[in-house]
């Protein structure tokens, strides 16, 4: 027997699901999270779903892991002290940040700066220079560096940052800087820009690596605790890989050492859990969006891959670091919604009951009305339903808490319940469009996929609002990214900048350059255990006209390279641009970035077997409940999903319970299940056709 | 006369109640659309100042032409109102003219493109952007000639004509245009930027009408402009008081040796109208430093600074532009007479802002923030380099935010919203220098309570032959503290030549002859202080000096005694502080402007190592 095991640690709840290779059998387990060291939740898990599944430990051989350590490392300013050395006259490069200024005119006045995350008192500079063209201009002066290093480790500093100018061109006085820190602070690790990220630009380059050095110390110090415990309690050659923000998993040592590429491993994890029930599903364009108490992740998935970007965003913290292009707006089961004074308008968001208090249903000081207080009042979240499987949900406390948007509003309570509703669901809106309208996709050829505690609630109305069929609700939606984590591969990555006209460079050249990257990746999979020949490699440009800010990245077929050399690369350049602006230019092209990418193969899992003939649908009913919708009141139908069974049929209205969410069908729509488990939600009339 | 509206459908909008709710989703969708536009725009375009900086302002405004969302006002109904020809759908309008447009951009480097958009054969919204070109042709490499003398001088004049007709563009004009830019590529591509995001925006206007049908789409915009109506006349009622108030601030030269001008300006209500009057301004300059105030903008301005305050999530537009008069002398600096040149407006553009300021903050002081970094410097470099190949650098200089009731204004940053610096590595990359100082001046913002922000030293060393252009200010008057705050320290330039030899630079000066080697040392302004610096925290004294924001003596501003690494003696500072405030005495003026126009004209030569302007008069 071997099994493989997915642990994500949210928040609240820690995560997991415990999968059996051969069989596909498959076990979840919730249990509270330990902020303080979220290794203990996990270990917690451990024991909770061995113990709950009969499952010998010694048999879990490989643990896939989404963590937000760094995250919160960020969020929480709780990182390291981080030293960093700048080139002489550059001290001050993340304290002026490029002077950005946010908010409209006057913004300003209100602005308030974070403070940076390697202070300038632990910021040294260097004597030395490099030219854009990556010639040293001026030699590294090494014996004042020296000085001031050991006064940066006397301060007390427990990372170090080096990025100077221009070393996206030349590291070499980067490396140089490295090996003397190592001489005179060995226990300090170092990070440096020309390794992390070697792209232009100095202030993110600079900002990146210094988050880097940031969250190290507490990622690996995490990682390495983790490992050494599951040595103990699991199989001996058990493996532990991490996923990374862009979905792709490594093995911990890699991960530890860039803990930048880490920061949304946590929402990575939602998605690929969403690829994999959707691909299984027959569905491989879905739009997905994962509600939570503060905010709304929504997605991409094209192919059965998601969408990535070079950017990675935490809180007011931007790093130059791929990840699943996940957007966020803050809607969500907490939102607080308001009437200002003045204008009489209906806010919802972004400021969030959050956790604690929370909404005011759920009785625990809470007296602001949120979303999920307007659900209750609608009934999508009927008093029935046990939170969590033990928190009672309190109507009468919701009521009142609406009652302070209803008033100045003059509407009835559940009116002004619709109305936070729809409103919260026009933010998530803006935030799918975001995704797909903006980027040139057509919602229509997208199916939708909502999870997370409060994704389901939505999903309908969002669906509505996309005209996207059908609207699809994974089996266990609130623990979807374990299952992301469980079921995703092993992928690395090395890339090059090379910031060149297309006529200065050959095909010879950029082929060279891409082997040479391959051969980088291929070894980094070989170490973690992935033969050569199982090995997926792809090939990949970042282009765009020279004087550009944009960036378009484009899969590169090597057999359509060799025939048709650099203008293969323009013309799909050209074509795309086109698409997406409506308009193509007689510029040259630049080559930005190349980038060689490895994949391991799929993970062999078995599918559930349901088995045998299913229950009568009379048999998942469990009670009737009154909902609100489009301003009149309708009787709903309740079900227990988990006597749900592929190939029912259910009607609107009607509410879908499990342990974890709830999913909401309106009048007009029907949903039915899927050979996978998925609940699939569609107007009425499509689902009579089927 | 005004322009021809031709439309296929001719038949009315029906006004129609629309649900508070329906009304917010439509706020929220043009808000996004509107930052849609900007995301299209800086994705495309390619010179680095729209690219980078973010020069470029979208609106959308109803078929009326009134502003929905935006940041710049409504010029479109001014525009309907003198353009002679027809608006037909497929038409995208482009201008640079401030004269023929009542000053809606305001230097013929402003490229202004607006796009009518039809549904149905009906005319139903407008889209519009305007963006900084790099060059325009005219005089001087970057188009902002200081001593142009007419408009003639600073570029190529676009009268509004129609760049598209019926979908199609007009490459004959845009050739011609193109042919007198220094930069035709750059032109080209930015164009093409604004025109895909004002269509970006057409078809987000039209995907909004389509969900929520016409009348109510439309409905709802004219309701948000209510909105706006309502929300501003609660504001003014409360910020603006009946009684007349004064405030007038400068711009120090005009780069042809007259100055300071002063701007001066009176508030006042008159039942729900607020009045702002500009008599008492200085005349127009003869160079190019006039700045051509629409009305309409100088609005919008008072508006955005004053509602953020009251609610920040509402969508800011046009709707009350009834409720304000703005009067503006004829013939004055902020409305020259027709040539007058334009083109390096900006630093009166940016002074408005402390004006305003000023003028708003009389009533409340201690809710008011010092002057701040009311100006976008420029550097400009151009030649060929070792190539042969022609080259054009324009840069934005950023400086001291002031101090603010909030708390210290940080330091090096940007008066406008959302502008960014150019990345270093970019223009080293791109053009023949290095930046080798790119850092925050020590003890150049004012003391305070809260510190003002300090200004930026830009070290850039040339490594071509060329010319380079200066435009800043401030170099003179002083970036007013408040409340006790003291001013920031003035902007200077310098070359330093290959050679070792040392020259101070105008603040304004253009074709500046610099060979190989060259070092141009560009220090902009810090801001105001906010607040007796008597009453800092020694503690945030100390940690600014081990940061090297203040040093050692600059702490003794704040009466703070501290070593080197910001250890602070408590002991002495208390003595110092004491006896500090005995020689000063209590606090009475509202505002430090570092001494009279006369005391500062007086000190001139010797402080900043440039002689004293003449003072500019009217002539009758």
């Amino acid at each position: 027997m071997s099994y493989r095991l997915g642990v994500d640690v949210g928040g609240t709840f820690t995560d997991l699901l415990l999968i059996n290779d051969d069989t596909g059998a498959t076990y979840t387990a919730k249990v509270p999270s330990t902020p303080s060291d979220s290794s203990i939740g996990v270990l917690n898990g451990i024991d909770k779903i061995c113990r709950t599944s009969g499952v010998n430990p010694r048999d879990i051989d490989k643990v896939m892991h989404g963590t937000t350590v760094a995250t919160n490392a960020i969020l929480t300013r709780r990182g390291a002290r981080v030293g960093l050395v700048t080139t002489r006259g550059y001290k001050q490069v993340l304290h002026i940040a490029r002077s950005y200024v946010p908010g409209g005119i006057g913004g300003w006045v209100i602005f308030n700066k974070q403070p940076v995350l390697a202070a300038l008192e632990d910021t040294i500079e260097a004597d030395e220079r490099i030219g854009a063209d990556g010639a040293v201009v001026t030699p590294l002066d090494e014996a004042s560096l020296r000085d001031n290093l050991k006064a940066l480790k006397e301060d007390g500093i427990e990372a170090l940052t080096v990025c100077l100018i221009n070393a996206y061109a030349n590291g070499e006085h980067e490396e140089r800087i490295a090996a003397i820190a190592r001489e005179i602070m060995p226990e300090i690790p170092v990070s440096i820009s020309s390794r992390v990220v070697p792209e232009m630009q100095e202030y993110e380059r600079t900002e990146t690596t210094v988050v880097n050095s940031y969250v190290r110390p507490e990622v690996s110090r995490y990682l390495d605790n983790l490992a050494r415990e599951l040595e103990k309690r699991l199989a001996d050659d058990v493996s532990l890989s991490i996923l990374r923000s862009d979905g792709g998993l490594s093995a911990c040592d890699l991960a530890g050492d860039t803990p930048v590429n880490l920061l949304l491993s946590g929402p990575a994890g939602g998605v690929a859990g969403a690829i994999w029930f959707c691909s299984r599903g027959g569905y491989d364009k879905v739009l997905t969006f994962d509600v939570g108490g503060t905010s709304t992740d929504v997605a991409l998935i094209e192919n059965n891959s998601a969408r990535l970007r070079r950017e990675t965003r935490v809180g007011d913290v931007a790093v130059r670091a791929p990840s699943v292009d996940v957007r966020t707006v803050g809607a969500g089961g907490g939102s607080i919604a308001f009437v200002p004074e003045l204008t009489k308008a209906l806010r919802v968001g972004p400021d969030s009951a959050g956790a604690d208090p929370g909404p005011a249903a759920y009785n625990k000081g809470g007296e602001l009305p949120t979303v999920t207080d307007a659900n209750v009042v609608l009934g999508y979240l009927p008093a029935d339903q046990k939170l969590g499987g033990d928190m009672e949900i309190r109507r009468d406390l919701a009521e009142k808490a609406m009652a302070k948007v209803a008033e100045p509003m003059g509407l009835s309570l559940k009116e002004a319940a619709e109305g936070v509703v729809r409103i919260a669901n026009e933010h998530m809106f803006g935030a799918l469009r975001l995704i797909s309208v903006e980027q040139g996709y057509d919602p229509r050829d997208f199916a939708l996929c909502g999870f997370g505690g409060a994704g389901p609630l939505h999903a309908n109305a969002l669906g509505i609002l996309m005209n996207a069929w059908p609207v699809i609700v994974p089996p266990s939606p609130g623990v979807l990214c374990a299952y992301g984590d469980a079921t995703t591969r092993v992928k690395d990555e090395a890339s090059r900048s090379l910031v060149k006209g297309f006529s200065q460079l050959s095909i010879e050249e950029v082929t060279h350059i891409l082997e040479q990257l391959t051969g980088q990746v291929t070894d980094s999979l070989s170490h973690q255990g992935i033969e050569t020949a199982d090995q997926t490699i792809t090939w990949q440009a970042d282009v765009r006209y020279q004087g550009q800010a944009l960036l378009l990245t484009q899969d590169l077929d090597r057999e359509q390279l060799a025939q048709r050399g650099l203008a293969l690369i323009g013309e799909t350049f050209d074509g795309e641009h086109e698409q997406l602006f409506n308009f193509a230019l007689d510029e040259e092209h630049e080559l930005v970035n190349l980038r060689a990418i490895a994949r391991a193969p799929r993970p062999n899992i078995a599918e559930r077997d349901y088995g045998g003939d299913a229950a009568p649908l009379q048999d998942a009913v469990v009670g009737e409940s009154q909902i609100y919708f489009q301003g009149a009141d309708y009787d709903a139908v309740l079900y227990d999903r988990a006597r749900l069974w592929p190939g029912h049929q259910l009607a609107g209205p009607a509410i879908v319970m499990e342990m974890d969410s709830t999913t909401v069908i309106f009048p007009g729509y029907g949903a039915r299940v899927d050979g996978v488990g998925n609940l699939l939600i569609e107007p009425a009339d499509n689902n009579e056709k089927e | 006369m005004a322009a021809t509206l031709i439309q296929t459908n001719n038949q009315p909008f029906q006004r129609q109640d629309v649900d508070t709710v329906t009304l917010d989703i439509i706020e929220n969708a043009m808000a996004n659309a509107r930052n849609e536009m900007d995301a299209v725009l800086f994705r495309t375009a390619m010179s680095p100042g729209i690219r980078e900086q973010g020069d470029a302002f979208p609106m959308i405004a109803n078929q009326d032409g009134k502003m929905v969302v935006g940041q710049f006002g409504s010029f479109i109904y001014g525009f309907m109102q003198s353009y002679q020809g027809t608006v037909e759908e497929g038409d995208v309008f482009l201008t640079n003219d401030p004269y023929m447009c009542d000053g809606a951009v305001s230097h013929l480097p402003d490229w202004l493109v607006m796009v009518p958009i039809f549904k149905d054969g009906r005319l139903i919204n407008w889209a519009a952007m305007f963006g900084h070109m790099s060059d325009v042709g005219g005089k001087v490499p970057g188009s902002l000639p200081t001593d142009a003398k007419s408009i003639y001088e600073e570029g190529i004049r676009i009268p509004p004509l129609k760049i598209y007709r019926n979908g199609e563009l007009n490459n004959d004009v845009l050739d011609l245009i193109l042919h007198n830019v220094r930069m035709p590529s750059w032109n080209r591509s930015d164009f093409n930027a604004i025109v895909a995001a004002c269509r970006t925006a057409g078809r987000r206007c039209l995907d909004m009408a389509e969900r929520f049908g016409d009348d109510c789409y439309v409905s709802a915009l004219q309701m948000m402009l209510d909105r706006n109506y309502t929300a501003m006349r609660e504001i003014i009622r409360k910020v603006v008081p009946e009684t007349r108030q004064s405030f007038e601030d400068y711009i120090c030269d005009d780069g042809a040796g007259i100055g300071p001008y002063t701007i001066r300006c009176t508030l006042w209500r008159e039942g729900d109208k607020a009045i702002f009057d500009f008599e008492g301004t200085d005349p127009q300059a003869p160079s190019s430093v006039n700045f051509y105030l629409n009305e309409e903008m100088f609005k919008m301005f008072f508006g955005a600074y004053t509602i953020n305050l009251f609610d920040p999530s509402i969508l800011f537009n046009d709707g009350f532009y009834d409720l304000v008069e703005v009067r503006i002398p004829q013939g004055s600096i902020l409305k020259p007479d027709f040539p007058a040149a334009l083109s390096c407006r900006t630093h009166l553009l940016g002074r408005i802002f402390d004006v305003m300021g000023g003028l708003l903050g009389q009533g409340t002081p201690e809710a008011m923030s010092g002057a701040g970094f009311s100006d976008s410097p420029h550097f400009m470099y151009s030649g060929y380099d070792d190539n042969g190949e022609w080259f054009q650098l324009f840069q934005i200089g950023f400086g001291g935010i002031p101090g603010r009731p909030l708390g210290d204004g940080p330091d090096g940053h940007s008066l406008w919203p959302g502008f960014t610096n150019v990345p270093n590595e970019f223009v080293e990359a791109y053009f023949p220098l290095r930046i080798e100082t790119y850092e925050s001046i020590a003890d150049s913002g004012g003391a305070g309570q809260h510190r003002g922000g300090n200004g930026i030293r830009v070290g850039y060393r040339l490594l071509a032959d060329g010319e380079v252009s200066i435009h800043d200010d401030r170099w003179l008057t002083y970036p007013w503290g408040v409340n006790g705050g003291l001013p920031g320290q003035r902007s200077r330039k310098e070359l330093v030549r290959a050679n070792g030899e040392r020259q101070v630079l105008p603040s304004k000066c253009d074709n500046i002859k610099v060979a190989k080697g060259d070092l141009v040392i560009f220090d902009t302004w810090g801001g105001g202080g906010w607040g007796d610096p008597l009453e800092r925290d020694p503690a945030a004294v100390g940690t600014d000096v081990l940061r090297g924001l203040v040093t050692v003596g600059g702490a003794r501003r704040y009466g703070v005694v501290c070593d080197g690494r910001g250890r602070v003696d408590q002991a002495a500072t208390e003595t110092l502080r004491k006896e500090m405030a005995e020689q000063r005495g209590p606090i009475e003026e509202v505002f430090n402007r570092g001494g009279t126009l006369e005391e500062i004209k007086a000190r001139c030569l010797e402080e900043t190592g440039l002689p004293a302007p003449r003072t500019p008069v009217w002539e009758s």
